[in-house]
């Protein structure tokens, strides 16, 4: 048991622990890609079955530019994100600080600019199929960038302390996946709900 | 750590600081909105349903964080060290009864929480199925038809719980690391709090009566479940609940399978138990997130005002159904092949031959898993869906028969020419055999669409999943909960008992449900309290046959309870087993091995004397070869 503690992660006797942690990660990746395959799903259907998108009279579809920037982004905390884990690989601490905390950063912006985006859009969660798809679609998206930014925050914190080097940085690959994966399905949502 | 930092008004980890957790979560979530709309604060006006959700949901998290489950997380999380003798505390010692009340992170632990809560919810929802069978004795109403709904919506939803938690959750946690050769599973942590996001959400169903009911059957289909009363989003809550366990927990057991297993167990040495579990796990962890997606939408429905299925506002009610059978087919599988899997394992223990076609019967698990992501639509005939999906759904379906017939030979393979001993085990193989190739049969003239439509809804459906599912399933759990007793609780239980629990529980079972094919074909409509008065006798036969089950299954708790209690001692291997549990001691030390043992043949060398896995031990438990 004691081994276990040593690395903060749950592994077993027989295969390096870290190992299993990733694995890990990478399956519950698999069930959130059927999670959000469900979402487009729906979005599909209810839209394909629709007269017109948006369906209901005096709803416009959101502007690009902010969320486009926004996506911008997201889409370069993923690099930040891959440098913090080279560094890490690196056993470098003050260089995997900065690029989490960059990381962070980036996250933290954009979820603040969603949330100014959905408070000025001018249409609510209950404005029909189109409201409800589009809120649930990319609130589901944003509560994965939460949880995201509150794992970076805490990984962050650990190579702070410098829990994390070059032989002990399972937790910062495995939060690396995890928002790599929170990142590419935002360039999917994006590209379908803005702008398909 | 977190103790030496915890005020001493504050009780430690346990049941007790959990339950006051869920009291102050839900006070804090459902009250606080409640106050918070009636100060009138930023136009709140919360409903009823927002307060039991939000109050719901953080309960859940009270309840958890007052089980402890979180505690090692959070100080890992804080940038601490995790407490070493804290966490092997947590593991739990070896005859303390406290641990199985605790969130103790030992499988075995786990498994047996998980098998008594599953037995439990099964006492419990064959009570209510009794009650059904007293309102259907005689036509006519006797008691209500909206208790006689609700009672019926319960039943489902808790034997659709059972199905899905019993053998996954309890022989599956207990058995897999054993059986693979390791001393837990990947996340031990993980496994517990799997299990314990179960309690308060089985206890929201159990009492949804109380919360007005609900009409719509375990199935939750719009338009219905978005009217209905507060029993039916205390379902919905409790699903979603269960459905993030069981991810957590496929998780677990795809790591434990792929990365933990011993020197030598190679994927086609693996017990035929441990194959059928990894493809149920796989099952899971891709299509249960679809229905919690769905369900989510449902609540969101109901709660916030969106307009998902409400075809009113543009929405698709379809949709649901679709996006339901996209979970609710493969689930049928996720509670068939951990039955399978536990018939496979016993079938060659008590016929002393080898597994006849084992790597075939791994390949249709495997068809079966794949599959069954393919027919879930054959539920849906009569729904008005699109009419060029009924052919091809049709056709899957009647494929799928094909891998399931295979893994149903491979049963018979094994018994044909073997020096079969007729354990109470083994019993249970051949009442497996005889249900569910009942309910296979019947199967073809539901998946075939003409014959579907005359059948839909009607008690000839009742009669095919009671005879698929307690056939593949709970006769595959009474299998294997008398083959691993003496494994788990070191204690013989009572043979003639045992036999007396068969043969009454399989005939009852019987009488109950082939009637059934008839009062459907005559056209008996299913989920409805009342009936024409000409199927009055038959419907009276049918109750009293269900008592017996009743009364069957009361002899089988007492056989358990009591063999539990002052059984004799069993043996390490009383069934002269090959694979890995059945060489450790029973029951298992906590850390299950004391060397990692090395693997170097199949576990099912019966018969034939030659490089067996361990060498099997002689049988001590007194017990005829």
């Amino acid at each position: 048991m004691s081994a276990h503690a040593a690395t903060g992660s749950h592994g077993g006797a027989t295969t390096a622990p870290g190992s299993n942690v990733l694995l890990g990660v990478k399956l519950a990746i698999l069930s959130e890609v059927t999670l959000f395959g469900a979402l487009f799903a729906v979005y599909f259907v209810i839209r394909a079955e629709s007269p017109g998108w948006p369906p209901l009279p005096g709803l416009e579809r959101p502007e690009l530019l902010l969320p486009g920037l926004n996506s911008l982004l997201l889409v370069s905390s993923s690099g930040t994100m891959q440098w913090a884990v080279r560094s890490a690989r690196g056993g470098n601490r003050s260089r995997t600080v900065r690029w989490l905390g960059l990381t962070l950063l980036l996250g933290g912006i954009f979820i603040v600019v969603q949330g100014y985006e959905f408070a000025t859009n001018g249409f609510g969660l209950s404005a029909g199929t189109f409201g409800s798809t589009f809120y649930v679609l990319t609130g589901f998206h944003g509560a994965h960038v939460l949880a995201g930014v509150a794992l970076i925050a805490i990984v962050a914190n650990r190579a702070r302390l410098g829990l994390i080097s070059a032989d002990r940085h399972t937790a910062v690959e495995a939060v690396s996946y995890y928002w790599h994966f929170v990142d590419l399905v935002w360039i999917c949502l994006f590209s379908t709900l803005y702008v398909l | 750590m977190i103790a030496a930092a915890r005020p001493s008004f504050v009780p430690g980890p346990g049941l007790p600081r959990a339950v006051l957790g869920a009291v102050i979560g839900f006070a804090v979530g459902g009250g606080g909105l409640a106050a918070a709309g009636a100060a009138g604060a930023a136009g709140l006006a919360p409903d009823a349903g927002q307060i039991l959700g939000l109050g719901y949901l953080v309960g859940l998290l009270g309840f958890l964080l007052g089980i402890g489950a979180f505690r090692f997380w959070l100080t890992w999380a804080a940038g601490r060290e995790i407490d070493a003798a804290e966490e092997h505390a947590a593991h739990g010692r070896a005859g303390d009864w406290r641990r199985y009340f605790r969130f103790t992170t030992d499988h075995k632990v786990i498994g047996v929480q998980y098998l008594v809560t599953a037995f439990v919810m099964f006492f419990t929802a064959g009570t209510a199925a009794m009650f059904m069978r007293f309102e259907l004795a005689q036509p006519g109403v006797a008691t209500s038809k909206d208790l006689y709904n609700t009672i019926m919506s319960t039943h489902g939803a808790m034997m659709i719980t059972v199905a899905l938690i019993s053998i996954v959750g309890g022989l599956g946690n207990y058995l897999v690391p054993i059986m693979v050769g390791a001393r837990d599973m990947a996340f031990p942590k993980a496994n517990a709090l799997s299990y314990w996001m179960l309690p308060l959400a089985i206890l929201l169903v159990v009492l949804n009566p109380l919360l007005g009911g609900f009409d719509t059957g375990w199935t939750a289909y719009p338009p219905l479940s978005q009217q209905a009363n507060l029993g039916q989003q205390a379902y919905l809550m409790a699903f979603v609940t269960v459905g993030v366990s069981s991810i957590l927990s496929a998780i677990n057991f795809l790591v434990t399978v792929f990365r933990m297993r011993a020197p030598g167990m190679s994927l086609m040495r693996m017990p035929i138990f441990v194959w059928a579990l990894t493809v149920t796990a796989a099952i899971a962890l891709l299509a249960t997130s679809v229905v919690a997606a769905a369900f989510t939408m449902l609540l969101l429905d109901r709660l916030l005002g969106t307009s998902f299925f409400r075809a009113s506002r543009g929405g698709d009610v379809i949709l649901f159904q679709h996006l339901f059978w996209f979970y609710s087919h493969p689930a049928v599988y996720i509670m068939g092949l951990p039955g399978l899997g536990a018939i496979l394992e016993v079938v060659p223990v008590f016929a002393r031959k080898p597994l006849f076609a084992y790597p075939l019967a791994v390949l249709s698990f495997i068809m079966i898993g794949v599959m069954s992501f393919m027919v879930w639509a054959h539920h849906m005939f009569v729904s008005g869906m699109a009419e060029f999906f009924h052919i091809p759904i049709m056709l899957t379906t009647e494929l799928i028969s094909v891998p399931t017939g295979i893994v149903f030979l491979s049963a018979l393979g094994t018994i044909w020419m073997g020096s079969l001993r007729f354990k109470v085990p083994m019993l249970w193989v051949f009442g497996f055999v005889w249900a569910f190739l009942i309910g296979g049969i019947t199967g073809v003239f539901l998946a075939d669409v003409p014959t579907d439509i005359t059948l839909s809804d009607t008690y000839f459906v009742v009669a095919h999943f009671h005879y698929t599912i307690v056939g593949g399933t709970i006769f595959g759990l009474f299998a294997g909960t008398y083959y691993w007793f003496p494994k788990i609780t070191g204690r013989m239980y009572d043979e003639r008992l045992g036999r007396l629990h068969f043969w009454w529980f399989t005939l009852a079972f019987n009488l109950t449900f082939l009637p059934m094919f008839w009062l459907g074909i005559e056209g008996m409509r299913r989920r409805v309290a009342d009936y024409p008065a000409e199927f009055g006798l038959v419907n009276l036969f049918v109750s009293i046959a269900a008592v017996n089950i009743a009364l069957s299954v009361a002899v089988f708790l007492f056989n358990m309870v009591r063999s539990w209690r002052t059984g004799p001692q069993a043996a390490a291997n009383p069934w002269r087993a090959q694979t890995l549990e059945w060489q450790i001691s029973s029951p298992p030390p906590v850390d299950n091995f004391d060397r990692i043992p090395t693997v170097t043949a199949t576990p099912y060398q019966y018969g034939a004397p030659g490089p067996g896995s361990p060498a099997p031990a002689p049988a001590e438990g007194g017990l005829a070869p």
